[in-house]
């Protein structure tokens, strides 16, 4: 009895080291990352089963070593990317929009998301100025807070900060230097020294004189406008006194 | 053993994500080596470990404080281990047990060759009990779990589990006195 019982205890093993990593990765305790193509450069990206949760150049941060450092959660280099991850990962960063892609901000402040989630909504190859996610969510004062919370980006180029520019049409600062911001900008076919130009001249909306509809200047809708119907104004005053209404797409009135 | 788990329902009660490590850090190897006994094949065993552990946060994430501390936490682990082994074993034929238990003999040292032969001539006794009695009898004395704790992890009857436990032990027995006449 007593000697089946001892032979039987002594067959209680170790379990591989393989399974605490993976349980804590599986629970989402622990972020996984890998790095993918991006836009202008490769990036670092990490995700856990909520969503992803950090997007970083690879130039910003170098080596996996320093990404995990300044990961705020335990993070991990993936043995393999899930199907889940990579195929809405792939065309969100070939695409520029978000689509099917999950993103894990449910941590960070409520006006924080707010502010990432208004900006996620941004086509690739638009701007808006800082002021217009303030009004978008509601906060038309918050606009330096907005300037705050976009800088805190954890998923920077994923949710696209970028594309939020300065109220008086400059393209401005951004977390990972300007040239950066200019690059992403004109990777998605936008010309930055021409809308600098312009935001110089004091242009910041566009409207056409055959629909008398203004628009932000980048506004897929402003875009079609051909050159000789094309108007300029410095603020939306201008424009609903000249008799022009606010287009419904882009809702450049703030 | 049993303070740990007290202490451990309590800070799960607390907060699921800061104890949860410390719950798998603590059972893993209980888990693991129980589950591998049952399902033989040890990256099978491998899976359904990480499975149980990940079912469980899922679970207790949903669960309000009081309800875990009230958890028999070894039964219910236990619980959602069975049903994954009896899931793959309807899934899988059964498979004999492989690398890297049934590693090359010639390495290590001598004593640990004969440790691991030893280890399968018991692995194979157990692959030869009917499933019931090879559960019950592993969660009794490789895991170590009470009479109770196995009756809740295989809904069935304490009663039946006694006797599962017993007429196992005894076929071991059996195969043991047939081995040495």
């Amino acid at each position: 009895m007593t000697e089946i019982e001892n032979a039987l205890r002594e067959l209680s093993t170790d379990a591989p080291d393989h399974i605490y990593a993976n349980v804590m990765a599986g629970t989402g305790l622990w972020d996984e990352y890998a790095v993918f193509s991006g836009p202008t450069e490769p990036v670092y990206v990490a995700w856990n089963p909520r969503g992803v949760t950090a997007c970083v150049p690879v130039s910003v941060v170098g080596d996996d070593g320093t990404f995990e450092e300044r990961h705020p959660r335990p993070a991990r280099l993936a043995e393999a990317v899930p199907g889940s991850v990579a195929t809405p990962l792939g065309r969100a960063l070939e695409t520029g929009r978000l689509g099917r892609l999950s993103v894990d901000i449910g941590a960070l402040g409520e006006f924080q998301q707010k502010v990432l989630r208004k900006c996620a909504e941004i086509p690739p190859g638009e701007i808006r100025p800082y002021g217009w996610i303030a009004s978008e969510i509601g906060n038309p004062g918050a606009v330096r807070a907005v300037g705050t919370a976009l800088g805190r980006n954890p998923i920077p180029i994923l949710i696209p900060c970028h594309r939020v520019v300065r109220t008086d049409g400059r393209i401005g600062n951004y977390a990972y230097g300007p040239q950066m911001k200019w690059d992403l900008l004109e990777s998605e076919g936008l010309d930055p020294t021409a809308i600098e130009v312009q935001a110089r001249r004091g242009i910041r909306y566009l409207g056409s004189d055959t629909t008398h509809i203004y628009c932000f200047p980048t506004c897929s809708h402003a875009r079609r406008i051909t050159d000789h119907h094309r108007v300029g104004f410095r603020t939306a005053d201008d424009a609903e006194q000249s008799g022009y209404r606010a287009c419904l797409v882009c809702r450049p009135a703030a | 053993m049993e303070t740990i788990i007290t202490d451990l329902r309590i800070a799960l009660a607390r907060d699921v994500d800061t104890a949860f490590p410390e719950l798998v850090r603590a059972r893993q190897h209980s888990v693991y080596s129980g589950v591998l006994r049952i399902v033989r094949n040890p990256h099978d065993a491998a899976d359904i470990t990480q499975d149980t552990f990940i079912r469980a946060y899922r679970a207790l994430s949903g669960y309000d404080p009081q309800r875990i501390r009230e958890l028999k936490l070894e039964g219910w682990l236990w619980t959602i281990a069975v049903n994954l082994c009896r899931n793959r074993g309807r899934s899988r034929a059964p498979v004999p047990s492989e690398i890297p238990d049934r590693a090359d003999p010639r390495t290590g040292t001598e004593d640990e060759a004969l440790e691991r032969a030893g280890r399968l001539v018991w692995e194979d006794r157990l692959a030869a009990l009917p499933a019931p009695q090879r559960t019950a009898v592993v969660l009794r004395h490789v895991v170590g779990l009470s009479y109770d704790e196995i009756a809740s992890a295989t809904s069935r009857p304490v009663g039946t589990t006694k006797t599962d436990v017993h007429r196992g032990i005894a076929r071991l027995r059996k195969m043991l006195e047939a081995e040495a006449a």
